[in-house]
């Protein structure tokens, strides 16, 4: 059991710069505490975030990914939340046949004001984490042979 | 059908309405192989006709050079990309149903102007491929001329035929999948084969060929074969027309159209899309939708 505890889950993000940036920012100022498992990695919106870069997370050490901007609608440059949810709906599933587990991959909307919100999906998804385990299947993978 | 073919070949040539004909054919002059006839027993099989060769004729005379037999199982369009073949001039091109698939979505992608080709459309009753067995266009759609006529009645194929071998693969845990790609890919040469030869794959410079950032480990091991692989299939994510010659040139026999049909899984399952069936259809990537629905994000 305390193999376990001691687990301390690495967990990507991977935000937009317009909203969950500073939804994060606002968790930070209204001085809420969220887990520090979370390693932030701002891009200027969700329709930028390229899927090598949570096969990237994933073979690098990360035991979950966490993904998250502007709600729909509410896109800095329009429509760059829509574009990246089409691409995700593919993209889940091609993860699905590549053998890479779904649930470690997260995808959320969180706005400017979700300060709260941020700080739920981090604990939750830490939570989550932990009880999953390090993902070692495709980091396993990747340090098979160099 | 052959007669017809080369009849209509050398019409067009003649007329000067095609500079090309891209078609199938045989060894052309006899020369391309200079094996023995041991050797070519050995290679060949007892099949005494040999493989089938993609052919570019510009002389009328030649096209007693063309074939069409159950060995044509090459997608020409492919040929299409090339700066060399559009060198040659207005091309004629040979397809098959599942071929003019891929014409359809070239189209949409602005990589040809369809005014500028002459399309010859086979009736094809099955190559003996595994696609061929879902196979529900065996006359293309869309050509300038259809030759022959398909003797199968073209019955309806349902999306569980279509994605049986990708549902039967998805049964298995997660674990057991990437067991399963953790064994295939490790025989990955990174020949890029299945890059080369895929009509959709005609980015000038590949990302693979990229080096700042390099995004992708250029090494042919485990790593760098799974994100060459992922990242190929998901650039061809709702673009894959299913031809499969991904699969059918892969030198080490590794079953990459379990990747391509996932996602075409996802993409008819999700905006009842199929990649080269309707002309008019927006592409899935590179448009969206307001009411587009997902149940996974928060």
């Amino acid at each position: 059991m305390s193999e376990t505890e001691s687990f301390e889950p690495k967990i990507i993000a991977y935000v937009c710069n317009w909203c969950t940036y500073l939804g994060a920012d606002l968790a930070g100022t209204n001085r809420l505490e969220y887990p520090a498992n979370v390693r932030i990695v701002r891009l200027p919106c969700t329709g930028r975030i390229d899927f090598n870069l949570i096969i990237k997370a994933f073979e690098m050490g990360g035991d979950a990914v966490l993904i998250s901007g502007c709600h729909p609608g509410d896109c800095h440059y329009t429509a760059g939340n829509y574009h990246a949810r089409r691409r995700w709906m593919l993209f889940r599933q091609l993860l699905e046949a590549v053998g890479i587990e779904t649930e470690r991959v997260q995808f959320t909307w969180i706005s400017a004001a979700e300060g709260k919100k941020w700080q739920k999906v981090v604990e939750e998804l830490t939570e989550k984490t932990r009880t999953l385990g390090p993902y070692v299947g495709y980091r396993e993978v990747c340090e098979a042979n160099g | 059908m052959i007669a017809t073919l080369r009849d209509t070949c050398r019409q067009l040539l003649r007329d000067g309405k095609v500079d090309v004909v891209i078609g199938y054919g045989q060894d052309p002059v006899g020369q391309a192989f200079s094996l023995s006839d041991s050797t070519q027993a050995k290679c060949l099989g007892n099949d005494r006709d040999g493989p089938v060769f993609p052919v570019f004729i510009q002389r009328p005379e030649d096209v007693e050079q063309l074939v069409w037999n159950d060995r044509c199982h090459a997608n020409l369009t492919v040929y299409l990309k090339r700066p060399e073949i559009r060198a040659l001039g207005r091309p004629a091109i040979v397809v098959k149903g599942c071929d003019q698939r891929a014409l359809v979505v070239l189209e949409k992608e602005s990589q040809l102007d369809r005014s500028q080709i002459y399309v010859i459309g086979m009736a094809c009753d099955g190559m003996c491929r595994p696609k061929c067995e879902t196979c529900d266009v065996h006359e293309p759609r869309g050509a300038d001329v259809i030759i022959g006529k398909s003797a199968s009645n073209m019955t309806a194929i349902s999306a569980d035929q279509r994605y049986a071998t990708i549902n039967a693969f998805l049964a298995r845990s997660s674990s057991e999948r990437l067991a399963y790609w953790r064994q295939e890919l490790a025989r990955c040469v990174k020949c890029y084969a299945c890059r080369q030869v895929c009509p959709m794959c005609y980015c000038p410079r590949c990302i693979v060929d990229k080096n700042r950032p390099q995004v992708i480990s250029t090494s042919a091991t485990l790593k760098g074969n799974f994100a060459w692989h992922i990242t190929r299939a998901f650039h061809l994510a709702a673009r894959c027309v299913g031809c499969e010659e991904c699969t059918r040139v892969c030198p080490m026999g590794i079953d990459l159209r379990l990747l391509n049909l996932s996602l075409a899984q996802a993409a008819e399952e999700n905006f009842a899309f199929r990649a080269g069936d309707d002309p008019q259809a927006e592409p899935v990537v590179g448009s969206y939708a307001l009411q587009d629905k997902e149940s996974f994000i928060q």
